[in-house]
């Protein structure tokens, strides 16, 4: 029936579908498996853009950043014979999922090795700037940086950044609200500092990059406090964020000490394509091939055990295509990055939502490739990053009611993890309030001496790492009237965490109207790929 | 840039060591001296007959660690003691040094920055213990200890036994005597008979673990470190998904 009904939109925008009596089920994400569920009449269901058409040649418009940067001399200008330079590099935790070969850092990192050894630059570092990220797995610097980078300087001039490391970190010095500045010693001691960024949110890049990338915990504690995430109004909005305000201001910093040249990409959203692409289709119009697709995967991955479910969806790399590269000074090069990527991943909507609902993927920043979304990530993505999208004023109104689809299991990851656990089971359980826990509890995970060897030669986050994502959702939790997650396979993670269950959307959105009232405004956002909603 | 925190200033670390912080256990020490005997023919025989006990050694350690040092320990009875601890420091240099696990130092270099005070807890015996002590740079050494009579070995240790459920006491003891607060102290163990060790602190660490203590580490939720693991080297988690397709390729 569904295959031949006409396409009703009561928006007159692509991405804004409204629900009508004879709309199609929405899909959800639901951790590592989807749900179809029916939404009532009136709900917005807002999509993200197209993906934008990729720059014809990638090599050739990094070259031309790099030739033509922003208030900055070329970068083969910058080089002399003999001096000391170092390649800071993002880490794997963008862009989501990981994108297919070669990885767009790869082709940054050939052109700007080939461009330093034609200069007769030979000390050359390359760092993977991960912050109190985990180390990434030498099998994975391999894949992002390609083979030929990887021969060549594996393992004694490719190697991980490491903020613990007593030795290999430097005081810069405080900014003028008193943040500490931290360095790691190399990227200190170099003439020259390349920093390969690729931007997948509008958080991330700019003065983020080296402040945070390469930092250590005593100037990541400045602003990774619960107090910064609620001024952040919202941390994708950079000119409103608190955090970014924090990291310019430690940038500023840097940037008059060192001589840093910044080289950031820009990716579309093709997140999924080829038979995956009716994923992040309007459901109105699929094809019946889409429907006998969808019916098909959802049938296979309700058949298949947790761990298979996961191994699918991390065999299926993105798509992801570079749609602009721009180089030189931090803000004007940032500045233009910021532009083309709203260009990609801003949609316009009018007003907020009393009820807002979305799926939770299988996917984070920090659980690429490891065994599970553990409960603190789904916090993060749902209280964290998609509270969190949207410009100008809040996509979700104060005192609204939020629903989320995944099941919540209390499954993490050891290897990559560790504190995780014990934040999760022993401090959550003492207190879930942020404030406490920073005052009370994150020095103590982050000078935990179990967790800082494995942080430095393990491959998990740095001890502190849960505390800063529970805060990360700090801002959600106290604007949110209520959480209600639809599908948890138990009751203790929800509980946890202050949540209330729903067995199914209908059931979810009963109970969020008996806060919001029978004519609330219901929206969904159909992440993935993301959007950020600008908010009229 | 790394700042101690005055709140472990009580705090301690108790490692055991054998499999823990080093590759090999006390039979390889025994070994060591039964090879370096005066006499060509004792060696010969004594390192043989320390060959043909291990089922037994083995045996017994399955059954109760008690058992295992009676059994065990009777092996050095009439050994004098100036021989023994002389050896010890060429049994540190030629056998455990090159067996200490990659990570181990720097865990405890980890934890002494950190403020902690460093102990090693071990059923091995002292003297052969006190040169990797000093290595490591612990504070102190709780290890078992021979009995001698007029300067020989009795083939007996003095109570109490430092293994099994008795570590625990012991360190319940230390900790009464140097003011720790055993809450916020750490152990590290890789065999599940040192479960008492590791449940009477506040930060139990599975090193290496078996596959009891393993699955045990699992259900408590204690983290678990692999000391074995040269860090540029990623063993503790397999590529998983396409990334193992693209380490096949590359």
């Amino acid at each position: 029936m569904r295959a031949i009904r006409p396409k009703l939109r009561s928006h007159a925008r692509e991405h804004i579908v409204t629900i009508d009596t004879d709309s199609a089920p929405r899909l959800f994400f639901y951790g590592e498996n989807l749900l179809m569920e029916d939404l009532p009449v009136g709900t917005r269901v807002i999509y993200p853009k197209r993906p934008m058409t990729p720059v014809a040649n990638p090599k050739a418009a990094i070259r031309y950043a790099l030739n033509q940067p922003e208030d900055s001399e070329p970068l083969h200008a910058l080089l002399r014979p003999g001096m000391k330079v170092t390649i800071a590099v993002d880490d794997i935790s963008m862009p989501l999922p990981i994108m297919r070969t070669p990885d767009v850092r790869q082709l940054v990192l050939e052109i700007v090795c080939e461009m330093l050894s034609d200069h007769g630059v030979d000390d050359v570092h390359i760092i993977i700037a991960l912050g109190l990220h985990r180390r990434m797995h030498d099998w994975e610097i391999k894949r992002m940086v390609g083979p030929k980078v990887w021969d060549e300087y594996w393992p004694d001039r490719l190697y991980n950044h490491d903020g613990c490391d007593p030795d290999g970190m430097v005081l810069l010095g405080k900014t003028p609200h008193g943040e500490l500045v931290e360095m790691n010693r190399r990227v200190a001691e170099s003439d020259l500092t390349i920093y390969v960024n690729l931007n997948f949110v509008p958080m991330n890049g700019g003065h983020k990059s080296m402040a945070v990338g390469l930092c250590g915990y005593e100037s990541l504690k400045a602003h990774h406090t619960p107090a910064g995430i609620v001024k952040s109004n919202s941390y994708m909005d950079p000119p409103k964020s608190f955090l970014s305000h924090s990291f310019k201001r430690q940038g500023d910093l840097i940037e008059k000490t060192l001589k840093v040249f910044h080289i950031e990409t820009v990716l579309n959203n093709r997140a999924f394509d080829g038979p995956l692409s009716f994923l992040t289709k309007n459901e109105d119009d699929f094809t019946e091939t889409d429907r006998l697709k969808y019916q098909a995967m959802k049938w296979t991955l309700d058949k298949l055990p947790f761990a298979a479910r996961r191994e699918i969806f991390m065999r299926t790399p993105a798509a992801y295509e570079l749609i602009g590269c721009y180089a030189g000074a931090c803000d004007p090069a940032h500045d233009r990055t910021l532009a083309k990527q709203n260009e990609q991943n801003c949609v316009e909507v009018d007003g907020p939502a009393d009820i807002l609902l979305f799926g939770i993927p299988y996917i984070s920043p920090y659980n690429v490739n490891s065994k599970a979304l553990n409960p603190l990530l789904v916090q993060v993505m749902a209280l964290g990053y998609f509270y969190h999208m949207y410009r100008h004023q809040p996509i979700l109104r104060d005192g609204g009611v939020l629903i989320l689809t995944h099941p919540c299991s209390d499954k993490f990851d050891p290897v990559h993890h560790p504190s995780y656990i014990e934040f999760f089971n022993r401090i959550l359980t003492e207190t879930t309030d942020a404030y406490t826990i920073e005052k009370k509890y994150q020095d103590e995970l982050a000078y935990n001496p179990s967790y800082i060897e494995m942080y430095r030669r393990g491959n998990a986050y740095h001890g502190a790492h849960p505390c800063f994502m529970w805060y990360w959702g700090q801002r959600g939790r106290e604007k949110c009237s209520r959480v209600i997650v639809v599908g948890a396979d138990n009751a203790t993670v929800p509980q946890i965490m202050g949540w209330e269950r729903a067995g199914s959307i209908a059931e979810a959105i009963a109970m969020a109207r008996g806060t919001m009232g029978r004519s609330a405004q219901i929206s969904m956002l159909h992440h993935p790929p993301y959007m950020i909603c600008d908010v009229m | 840039m790394h700042r101690a925190s005055s709140k472990y200033k009580n705090s301690a670390a108790f490692y055991d060591v054998d499999g823990t912080l080093i590759k090999i256990n006390i039979v390889h020490a025994f070994a060591f001296y039964a090879s370096r005997h005066a006499s060509l023919t004792e060696s010969a025989r004594r390192t043989i007959q320390t060959a043909l006990s291990i089922p037994v050694f083995w045996a017994a350690d399955k059954l109760s660690r008690k058992w295992f040092n009676e059994i065990f320990y009777r092996s050095y009875e009439g050994q004098s003691e100036d021989r023994l601890v002389v050896l010890a420091d060429e049994l540190f240099e030629d056998v455990i040094k090159p067996n200490i696990y990659p990570r181990a130092r720097a865990l405890m270099e980890e934890s002494k920055r950190a403020g902690v005070r460093q102990v090693l807890v071990s059923g091995a015996l002292d003297f052969t213990m006190r040169p990797l002590a000093n290595y490591l740079g612990a504070d102190d050494l709780i290890a078992n200890q021979l009995e001698f009579v007029d300067h020989y070995a009795t083939g007996k240790l003095k109570k109490p036994f430092v293994a099994g459920a008795t570590k625990a006491d012991i360190m319940r003891a230390y900790a009464k005597q140097h003011d720790i607060d055993l809450a916020e102290s750490w152990a590290y163990s890789d065999s599940f008979s040192d479960y008492a060790m590791l449940a009477v602190v506040g930060h139990p660490t599975a090193c290496n673990p078996d596959f009891r203590l393993r699955s045990l580490a699992r259900s408590y939720d204690w983290p678990v470190l692999w000391l074995d693991e040269e860090p540029s080297h990623s063993v503790a988690r397999r590529p998983q998904g396409l990334a193992r397709q693209i380490r096949r390729t590359h």
